[in-house]
């Protein structure tokens, strides 16, 4: 009898990213998923809507956005004075700081904290760059469970699943999908669901918090990320709507927060700008309901043995290239996910990536700086609209950075310079008719053979974000996309 | 070389092609920090969008606190209470007299013990009127985190004085606690989750209940 590992959380699905078909691909299997298709209709619409009302009420609105364009600008011009000020601020309050060149560094680290504290679980709250580096799953190899604790998470968690969307990574899943996932691996995990459960969403939330609040009373070390990392005081930033990242970050003896280096920002005055912009682009919301600002170690309150892993993971290869700087920007709010016709078409899954829409078509190839089939055909997996730069609260010009990688494949490809053309051209007919997509299928995939193995870019990282929340608005009506499209372009215009 | 070293060097070589050494030299930010969002009235601003979160809000004023926070904990059935040290000695009394057990902090409580009671009676440090959000910075009178986060229902008293215009007034308040070390808590209603189909559910981990007493 061969003795096997016997996991501590659910198994995630089988097969990784990188082994993913190509977009196109992805994305046909996708369109046939008629509950994705519809969810996704429904949130990117109603979060589309509530965006616009939010950022109407300000009437400086592009000020800010320009704000939040300089100053993250002058922080990465500045990258390294502003990262050696955050480490003395850090060190000063208390924090313990480590460096991490990328992924395996960063997992190591964090897995040999958790070790010296003789545990072997921790509870997390969403962070994309803990998902960036496959976390869980190194601290899974190593013993230790890593409990998701924002309800979309767990809900994906506990489903053997991938999210889907940066701010409702659940978004894919209904409500009776929820309720059976959570009657049948509740139990095998921890506190289970009631066998009265039903699919009522305050009944499924109420579940969740039963069921977390055991892991939360007994846990003695968090990992988190940050939103944003003040340089002139060590303050660390996390954003959330549930009240799971507050337990994270208060309850327990220890946290570790895994922080993307273009988190800086310089001054804690800098966050009147952050703070505005992106609550109001990402869930449409005027604020969230909790944001937490701790720094280091606060004596008599919260955790007393405080990390920080800052890691570059690919991110200074984008720092390198001044075309492809920008994207560090990010903050990610996912409004050009919500505003992308392709992304709300096929869905976060297509992209094969846990950095979906349009801001994932330009990182993640450069992130992964691979040759796979799904990074070589995702600079195609737009239309060249322009709308996610409207929308976009630090001015990030995707559409600029799209056709910038796709001049790559011309330029390695002289002799075929025809190539390109008809790959765009198919790309802006996927939106015209579902049976186009057949055109730009096949049009993507000639492209994606003749990009080289690497992006001229270099890795791009993706930021930490522990959003979850959306709040409701009616549901706009179906509509054609030709009809949706008119509509929203004068919204955005 | 060690990583740091490492990732501080791939930085500044990757930023080769910056010459000016100064950042605010080399970006200008075209921005003026501080400023107060122009609006009719503050207060009222306040406790429109406080109300838009589905938070209860009740308007008083100052000498009439201690029987709104009793009458506001007593409605909502709260049955305990755990208070920080630095309460109002007055509302302590009012809470006391409406027949709620009081918990202190001292010694610190566990977690299983502050799951046990109802609800958390805190003082606050700024208010932002646009976007109806109420910030802790945890001194006495506020207690540490886990106070206002276990218990189910939180009752918070904000100053009139305490509330500003908008985001850029309230960092600026708050510049000189953070630099104290103190964390931060900001609230925007109750705990909320729309993770389901996009359905609203108020209150998933943090309190399910706010009750907000404004003192004129
Ligand atoms: S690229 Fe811009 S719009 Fe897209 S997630 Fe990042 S900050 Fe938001």
């Amino acid at each position: 009898m061969t003795t096997e590992h016997v996991r501590r959380t659910p198994a995630p699905p089988e097969g990784t990213y990188l082994g993913m078909p190509k977009f196109a691909t992805n994305a046909k299997v996708q369109l046939g998923d008629n509950q994705l298709r519809k969810n996704l209709r429904n949130a990117t619409g109603t979060i589309r809507a509530k965006r616009v009302a939010r950022v109407a009420e300000v009437p400086e609105w592009e000020e800010l956005r320009l704000a939040g364009e300089a100053i993250k600008n002058r922080t990465l011009r500045h990258l390294d004075a502003y990262l050696v000020q955050l480490e003395e601020s850090l060190t000063r309050a208390g924090a313990k700081v480590h460096w991490a060149r990328d992924a395996a560094e960063a997992n190591a680290i964090v897995v040999s904290l958790v070790k010296a504290k003789g545990v072997d679980e921790v509870v997390k709250v969403k962070s994309m760059a803990t998902q960036e580096i496959e976390l869980n799953e190194a601290l899974e190899e190593a013993g230790i469970a890593a409990w998701e604790t924002d309800l979309a998470e767990l809900i994906v968690q506990l489903g053997h699943d991938r999210p889907s969307h940066i701010l409702v990574p659940a978004i894919h899943r209904n409500r009776s999908e929820v309720r059976e996932i959570f009657l049948r691996e509740m139990k095998l995990y921890g506190t289970p669901a009631p066998d009265n459960l039903t699919d009522d969403p305050t009944v499924l939330a109420a579940a969740a918090r039963t069921h977390l609040r055991e892991k939360f009373l007994r846990a003695k070390v968090a990992v988190s990320g940050a939103n944003f990392a003040v340089a002139e005081t060590g303050t660390l930033v996390v954003v959330e709507s549930e009240g799971n990242g507050r337990m994270c970050l208060t309850l327990p003896e220890t946290l570790i927060s895994v922080v993307g280096i273009e988190k800086v920002v310089p001054t804690l005055a800098d966050l009147e700008v952050f703070m505005r912009l992106l609550p109001r682009s990402s869930t449409g919301e005027r604020m969230n309901p909790y944001t937490s600002m701790w720094t280091g170690a606060t004596p008599g309150d919260g955790p007393q043995d405080v990390h920080v892993v800052l890691i570059d993971n690919g991110r200074t290869r984008v720092l390198a290239d001044p075309e492809g700087r920008p994207a560090l920007r990010c903050i990610p709010c996912s409004a050009c996910l919500n505003i992308c016709p392709v992304y709300e078409r096929v869905g976060g899954h297509a992209y094969g990536s846990v950095y979906p829409g349009p801001i994932g078509a330009v990182l993640t190839p450069q992130l992964r700086g691979t040759s796979s089939e799904i990074d070589k055909s995702l600079p195609f997996a737009s239309t060249l609209c322009g709308a996610c730069f409207e929308v976009c609260p630090v001015r990030i010009p995707i559409p600029d950075m799209l056709v910038h990688l796709r001049h790559q494949v011309a330029d390695k490809k002289r002799h075929h310079p025809g190539v390109e053309q008809t790959a765009i051209a198919a790309a802006g007919w996927v939106l015209a008719d579902r049976s186009h997509f057949e055109l730009a299928q096949r049009a993507a995939a000639l492209a994606g053979r003749l990009l080289p193995g690497r992006s001229h870019l270099g890795p791009l990282p993706w930021p930490a974000s522990p959003w979850t929340d959306a709040r409701d608005l009616p549901v706009p009506p179906s509509e054609s996309f030709r009809a949706w499209w008119q509509r929203t372009r004068g919204e955005t215009a | 070389m060690n990583a740091r070293d490492e990732i501080l060097n791939r930085v500044r070589s990757a930023l080769a092609d910056v010459v000016q050494p100064d950042p605010t030299l080399d970006v200008a930010v075209g921005w003026t920090y501080g400023r107060a969002t122009a609006m009719p009235d503050v207060l009222e601003r306040f406790v429109e969008m406080t109300l838009d979160y589905k938070a209860l809000v009740r308007r008083v004023p100052a000498t009439e606190v201690p029987d709104a926070v009793a009458d506001l904990l007593v409605a909502a059935g709260v049955g305990s209470a755990v208070l920080p040290a630095g309460l109002d000695a007055t509302w302590r009394a009012a809470i006391v007299a409406a027949g709620i057990a009081v918990h202190e902090d001292e010694p610190q409580l566990s977690r299983r013990e502050l799951n046990a009671i109802d609800a958390v009676v805190t003082a606050s440090a700024v208010s932002i009127a646009e976007t109806g959000t109420i910030v802790l910075d945890h001194a006495p009178d506020q207690g540490r985190r886990a106070l206002t986060l276990v218990p189910d229902t939180h009752l918070v008293v904000v100053r009139a004085d305490q509330v500003v215009s908008d985001v850029p007034e309230a960092v600026g308040r708050l510049a000189a606690v953070v630099a104290e070390g103190n964390p931060l808590t900001w609230i925007s209603g109750p705990s909320a989750t729309s993770d389901i189909e996009l359905t609203r559910v108020e209150g998933v981990h943090g309190p399910r209940t706010l009750l907000v007493v404004l003192a004129d």
